[in-house]
């Protein structure tokens, strides 16, 4: 079996397992989700709360990835390539220009979009294996590519630049941790929910289609190097703006914190919350968070081995990720329920 | 002039490795249809090994044949254990099961070896190659050996039974299993000389790069580009491909300004990217037609 026929077969199986509605959380689930979300950074420390923002900055990231390879099908080791324009335009506005902090993550946003979507451009005539070398290649260059001389003026070069945290507006009484965490949750939910209705929409139902079988799509009318590129720049925005949102939180940018290493965590992360199931986007991002420091508290010198066999631990037990884990739960709740 | 034949035999020199190493990354691609991300720290964990042994007392040639059967034992036992049960898995879990192995074996060699750089000796001396001031005996070594692998690869293929099997189990499993081939087993087989490969693309850059547990990083990445460059479905590009890689690498990196050793490696994936565009299957690959 080919690797395409086995992504074929995959989709298809993933299609069977999960009925439409089942991409997003039931509406019980999604509002406890959100009440949960809401209420606990007002009892943790500042360090939590800047890790739950974190947490949310690596969800759409993730999500980002969610929606090119579990939508459309085509495979990305680049990620972090748009994660750092992001974060570099965001925190040059910021800095050199002195724009403010919530414009710049929709102009970090479209910029982005414009480059994923002329990447994506000769991008079209990979697939597979290739699509991944090409992309991995634009990840190992993008480090490379802020230290250029000529952008030193913007970019600090190799120092990278310091980005100012904002405060809470209109004399809110919060501090600088918790507004950014409701600020970014906001920011979250809203392109959360734009994704969702994306892939339930035509666009989505075309991606969907080129996803299962390319020939079949593009037979039944569906415009392939249309809607194949334009999955490449939503996701290229969503993740810019992620990579925008970051460059907030950490208040720091700097060429090596957008290497490889960042685009295998974002692809992990996918791959433990299931591909193709938006709310598992979140779940990869804690585990591609919080797995390393456990691992580090398990051992220090074996972390990295720690790591790798817990990331064993998951793709044997749930190879579909954390959807997998859902879809059980459900069905358990379900046999109670008759029972 | 002089610049530039050096630069091509040093190109053609490290080149040589990187052949290796594709050859290793086609060799389990052609068995399971996956890149293995982890061949590289195989490859860098084996080369520990011989060091060990020569630490020990090994003289090299008797340390670089024990190496080879380890990394092959090695290379067949990933494969029974590791990833025999994720066969039918989807592929991404599959490339998350290579970054997994990739961690783990990264880490415990830091932990056994520690990150310090360890010098690494070569068996055939680091003078100038026949009094020629072109090319020295160690690069001449590597390509050497390399085109001796060459050769013994294409027999083993070409001409025994079981090199005839593996192809077959590779190219159509269903009708290789229908004729009695276990194919299961040509799989770990395959693992188990990629393995080897592998191990030798290490201790032959290991005198260049030096001994440590990130070395193989960067090798990787070129035998990647260099498999994918050629075809991933033919061995022969693969080696071409590493050839090739290493002479524009050197070339790029002397004659472009402002590339240097910083920009190396984007400018070669930069190249691969424009073939691809040109050519997607690579410049030897062949084009599979797929049916609806």
């Amino acid at each position: 079996m080919s690797a395409a026929e086995e992504i074929v077969a995959e989709g298809h199986q993933a299609v069977e397992a999960v009925p439409k509605r089942a991409m997003t959380l039931g509406t019980t689930t999604s509002l406890v989700v959100l009440a949960a979300l809401l209420i606990v950074p007002l009892f943790a420390k500042n360090f939590i709360i800047f890790q739950l923002t974190m947490l949310l900055i690596y969800g759409l990231a993730v999500l980002a990835l969610n929606i090119l390879t579990g939508g459309s099908g085509q495979f990305s080791l680049g990620q972090s390539a748009f994660y750092a324009v992001g974060a570099y335009i965001t925190a040059v506005l910021m800095e050199q220009f002195n724009v403010n902090y919530a414009l710049t993550l929709p102009v970090a946003g479209v910029i982005c979009f414009g480059f994923g979507f002329l990447f994506g451009q000769p991008a079209l005539r990979l697939s597979g294996v290739y699509l991944a070398l090409a992309t991995f290649a634009l990840a190992t260059a993008m480090p490379q590519l802020l230290k250029l001389n000529f952008l030193e003026h913007w970019t600090g070069g190799v120092q990278g630049l310091v980005v100012t945290k904002p405060d809470a507006p209109f004399g809110l009484p919060m501090g600088q941790d918790m507004w950014l965490y409701y600020f970014t949750l906001v920011v979250t939910l809203a392109i959360y929910i734009l994704s969702v209705n994306l892939l339930r929409s035509r666009s989505g139902r075309a991606f969907m289609a080129i996803r299962d079988n390319e020939i079949a799509a593009s037979s039944m009318g569906v415009n392939v190097a249309l809607y194949k590129t334009l999955a490449f720049g939503v996701s290229a925005g969503i993740t810019g703006v992620a990579g925008g949102l970051s460059a907030i939180a950490v208040q720091f940018v700097a060429p090596d914190s957008y290497s490889f290493t960042l685009a295998i965590s974002l692809f992990l992360g996918m791959v433990v919350g299931g591909v193709g199931w938006l709310p598992g986007s979140f779940v990869g991002a804690a585990f591609i968070i919080f797995v390393p420091n456990i691992a580090e508290s398990i051992s220090k010198g074996l972390s990295g081995a720690v790591f790798g066999v817990l990331l064993f631990l998951v793709i044997y037990l749930v190879p579909h990720g954390a959807r997998q884990v859902a879809i059980i739960g459900q069905q358990l709740i379900g046999k109670l329920k008759k029972n | 002039m002089e610049l530039f034949t050096n630069q091509v035999l040093a190109g053609i020199a490290t080149g040589a490795i990187y052949a290796c190493m594709a050859l290793a990354v086609v060799m389990i691609y052609q068995a399971i249809d996956h890149l293995n991300f982890a061949q590289g720290e195989m490859a860098m964990f084996s080369t520990f090994i011989s060091w060990q042994l020569m630490q020990w007392g090994v003289p090299y040639w008797g340390a670089f044949v024990l190496t080879l059967v380890f990394a092959f034992i090695g290379g067949v036992a990933i494969e029974r254990i590791l990833f025999k049960p994720l066969a039918k898995a989807p592929i991404l879990t599959n490339v998350a099961g290579f970054i997994a192995l990739f961690s783990i074996i990264n880490s415990s060699a830091g932990l056994i070896w520690d990150f310090t750089i360890k010098q690494y000796p070569t068996p055939f001396g680091s003078s100038p190659f026949l009094g020629s001031q072109l090319i020295s005996t160690h690069q001449a070594g590597m390509i050497g050996v390399t085109l001796l692998l060459l050769l013994g690869l294409f027999f083993f293929f070409q001409y025994t039974r079981i090199g005839l099997a593996m192809r077959a189990a590779a190219s159509l499993p269903e009708s290789a299993r229908l004729v009695g081939i276990n194919t299961s087993w040509m799989i770990a087989l395959g693992w188990g000389m990629a393995s080897a490969i592998g191990a030798i693309a290490g201790m032959l850059i290991a005198p260049v790069v030096f001994l440590e547990p990130n070395m193989m990083v960067g090798v990787l990445l070129y035998g990647f580009a260099a498999a994918v460059l050629g075809g991933l479905t033919s061995p022969f590009g693969a080696v071409v491909g590493g050839f090739l890689m290493g002479i524009f690498e050197n070339l790029a990196g002397t004659y472009i300004p402002g590339v240097g050793n910083e920009l190396k490696l984007p400018i070669a994936l930069a190249l691969i990217i424009s073939v691809l565009v040109v050519k997607p299957a690579g410049l030897f690959g062949r084009h599979v037609v797929k049916r609806v």
